[in-house]
């Protein structure tokens, strides 16, 4: 047997088992404890349909559940519900989590291979849990000459930039963590962060190949961000709104995308450049530049970077449906839940639990989220295709492509905006 | 503070306008080599290619052993192209011990040597294809990869070190049933390999990347003593195969693919071609083959030479490969030379890159059909 790898015994791992117990019990009663009385004494608790709500409720919650189903239901309706778990964060980073398992088995099938497949006993699905164990138990290794507070800041400012986005995004009805009015404007605000946070991490990090690759996202960000916004113009003038809601409420009968598919094409083009994909995947061409603007990131510095450009990668996905593919909207195939259940809640089951009635979550919200996720997966499906298809684009080509041919095809985009208001097809007599 | 730089680099300003990059050899795209290049913004400015972090002293070992014994340890310098390594020396041995080979097995040395060329070529390929940013274009090849090496398996009995060719022959006869598997196997895999063109060699991105880059041209071509692939995408109708016929090849019908443009895009498509020459020339060589007799003649236990110089060459998957033998009436070589064809490749190098863009890096770079493991020895 090799020194590395002592000889497993169950022994020795139980034991260490309760080693750990113990000492999170000792820390616990020792530390936690007198904290918690501590800040009890000073702060005061919220009061709740005249209940005081206060930690030591949670072990009533054990006897009688129904007593946090009134608390549940206020959580739900509050922001910090959207922002951390429903249009938000959590369900962003759930579909980031499937998308990177679903183009690792996609690109394994085109491949003829199998991909990830011991794992998690099915299908290799928890995969990616073992990838994020190993990159978050790997140790964090900062170059000597590098600036370190905006080195390590870069990361996380790539992941918040990234949530930021994910909050302009409305999913159903009502659902959207921000809803500005000028959400069209905003979006481009938040994307506007990305290649500074690129070229900051990147030039802090005081080495060669992070500088070009970083250069070379400035260059292509920067090129791909005036197609991609001259591509929306066209939308912009036949709706004459800039709020992302009010976008998806105006294709109740017609996606934008029948109308403009050059729009369509031009937006999903700068979109792939954008999110440094193959055939655009030049910051991180790795026979060239190692890794690009990653190089030195190493460990959980790496995980964030990788799951914020993924979270990214669905914020722009969900874009595309929102702007083009018309969103929520989509005829209602969900059956149709009992009025009273919505309303006035239900008594469930033999202990008999008195459910509140969540009036938020409608039919029109089922039905909507249901063809907003499928819509999403077919966008994200056609963002990964390239991947097994395409080799990686030089940066003059690049370029070229940027500023000549779909610059162009957005203003004859423009142009078709333009005539379809003045022939009459849209405005009063027309189809909307 | 005063670091030790390696050799080669030294420590810039940083307002110094031309930046020195040190690729390799713990890099994706330099494989067991260091490259430094120099560059001004996008431009490559000068490359010094440093070859020798992977030398075995292959040709000093080989003064230590007898002509047998040196069969096995021959052939590491490149293990997916073992058999052809090992063809020239083989050769060479043969004339110095004065061993006859029978008929049977000189056409067994050509199906072999050729299946060989096919598993390394496709091994270059998917390197190639990553090498442009291209994951399908590697993982294909490496699983048909598999069809060549399951037969050379069958045939030899190792997947990848086959030391098969001995002097005075092969090793073993072809197990029962091999002609049938073989002609299936190639007649399979010529299919599969038209579908590369599909994936590979029309993508128009791949066509934008690699044509006009890294033009070689036919006089610098022959001026540089380039070989094989380098020298056929250049317009030099040169291979060993037809032009110095060895063993089975006099009776073979061998049409060999040349190219004129001298670009990367010219150079990755002529071992491609080549693959399609290669299943020609197994299913030719398996038609006349002679059905029986033996196929190898028996040696004298310690054979040893007399006092002569021997020099024979063949064509390799990258191209002429010689072997230079200095026999002083002993078992073992008084001096082997292996003149290897990745050597040759990599002088053009320097040539090509200059004033290339950094992203054409890669593609000119394994465009030269270069194995870093056998150019050291």
């Amino acid at each position: 047997m090799s020194i590395l790898a002592p000889k497993f015994r169950l022994s020795y791992f139980l034991s260490s088992l309760t080693d750990n117990i113990f000492w999170i019990v000792v820390i616990f009663t020792l530390i936690g404890l007198p904290i918690l009385f501590i800040v009890l004494f000073f702060v005061q608790l919220p009061v709740y349909e005249s209940e005081l709500i206060n930690p030591f409720l949670t072990l009533s919650w054990i006897f009688h559940p129904e007593l946090a189903l009134p608390l549940l239901k206020a959580f739900l309706l509050t922001d910090m519900f959207r922002i951390i778990v429903f249009p938000g964060f959590g369900f962003a980073a759930l579909i980031a989590a499937s998308v990177i398992f679903i183009e690792r088995k996609m690109l394994a099938k085109l491949q003829l291979r199998v991909g990830p497949f011991y794992c998690g006993k099915i299908e290799g699905i928890l995969q990616l849990m073992a990838d994020g164990l190993k990159l978050v138990s790997k140790e964090i290794i900062i170059p000597a000459k590098a600036d370190k507070p905006i080195f390590i800041a870069a990361p996380l400012l790539f992941i918040g930039t990234a949530a930021a986005f994910v909050a302009l995004i409305p999913v159903a009805p009502g659902w959207v963590v921000a809803n500005i009015d000028l959400g069209l404007i905003a979006v481009f605000a938040v994307i506007g962060f990305f290649p500074i946070i690129t070229v900051l991490s990147s030039w802090s990090a005081n080495s060669k190949y992070p500088f070009i690759g970083g250069i070379r996202a400035l260059f292509q960000m920067v090129s791909f961000e005036i197609p991609l916004i001259l591509s929306l113009l066209g939308i912009v003038i036949l709706t004459g709104t800039l709020n992302l809601s009010e976008i998806v409420e105006s294709q109740a009968n017609f996606p934008w995308i029948i109308f403009l598919p050059i729009g369509a094409i031009v937006f999903f083009v700068a979109m792939l450049a954008e999110l440094e994909r193959i055939p655009f995947d030049l910051p991180e061409a790795e026979s060239e530049i190692v890794a690009g603007w990653l190089t030195e990131l190493s460990g959980m510095m790496y995980g964030l970077v990788q799951l914020g450009s993924y979270l990214k990668l669905y914020a722009f996905a969900a874009l595309f449906v929102v702007l083009f593919l018309g969103g929520w909207q989509g005829p209602v195939f969900f059956p149709p839940l009992e009025e009273t259940l919505i309303h006035e809640g239900q008594t469930i089951g033999p202990i008999t639990i008195q459910t509140p009635g969540l009036p938020i979550f409608s039919m029109e919200f089922f039905s909507g989220v249901i063809w907003f996720i499928l819509k999403t997966a077919v966008v994200i499906f056609f963002i990964l295709l390239p991947r097994g298809v395409f080799p990686r684009i030089r940066i003059d080509l690049l370029l070229d492509l940027g500023w000549t041919k779909l610059i162009g095809l957005s203003f004859v985009n423009i142009f078709i905006a333009l005539a379809l208001i003045y022939s009459g097809v849209f405005g009063p007599g027309g189809l909307l | 503070m005063t670091a030790k730089l390696p050799p080669g680099l030294k420590l810039q300003k940083v307002d110094e306008r031309i930046m020195t990059l040190n690729v390799g050899p713990q890099h994706p795209g330099s494989g067991h080599m260091r490259l430094i290049v120099q560059v001004d913004g996008d431009f490559i400015v000068a490359c010094d290619p440093d070859p020798g972090y992977v030398h075995r002293g292959e040709e000093k070992m080989a003064e230590y052993r007898n002509y047998l014994f040196n069969i096995p340890h021959l052939e590491r310098p490149i293990i997916h192209d073992s058999c052809n390594i090992l063809y020239p020396y083989v050769l060479a041995v043969e004339e110095i011990i004065g061993a006859e080979v029978p008929e049977r097995a000189k056409y067994v040395r050509v199906i072999a040597s050729e299946l060989n060329r096919c598993v390394y070529i496709l091994y270059w390929l998917g390197i190639y294809g990553i090498f442009l940013g291209h994951s399908t274009m590697f993982m294909w090849p490496m699983g048909d990869r598999e069809l060549f090496i399951d037969l050379l398996e069958k045939l030899t009995g190792a997947r990848v070190t086959h030391a098969y060719f001995i002097p005075g022959g092969v090793r073993n006869d072809l197990p029962a049933n091999f002609e049938d598997v073989c002609l299936r196997q190639v007649n399979y895999f010529e299919k599969r390999i038209k579908e590369y063109a599909d994936i590979f060699y029309n993508n128009p991105i791949l066509i934008h990347r690699t044509e006009n880059t890294g033009v070689l041209s036919r006089e610098d071509a022959i001026r540089l003593g380039t070989t094989g692939s380098v020298l056929r995408a250049s317009g030099v109708d040169f291979d060993l195969r037809t032009k110095e016929p060895y063993d089975a090849y006099e009776e073979l019908n061998v049409n060999i693919p040349v190219l004129k443009e001298g670009d990367s895009y010219a150079r990755s498509k002529i071992p491609w071609l080549d693959m399609f020459e290669s299943c020609n020339i197994i299913r030719e060589a398996l038609e006349k083959m002679p059905k029986s007799g033996a196929v190898r003649t028996k040696l004298k236990p310690n054979p040893r030479g007399g006092d002569v110089t021997v020099y024979k060459r063949t064509e390799s998957g990258r191209g002429s490969l010689g072997c230079y033998i200095v026999s002083k009436n002993k078992p073992e070589p008084y001096r082997l030379k292996l003149s290897v064809p990745s050597f040759r490749n990599l002088i053009a190098l320097p040539y090509l890159l200059k004033g290339e863009k950094l992203g054409n890096m890669p593609a000119v770079y394994w465009s030269l059909n270069y194995w870093p493991v056998e150019a050291d020895r």
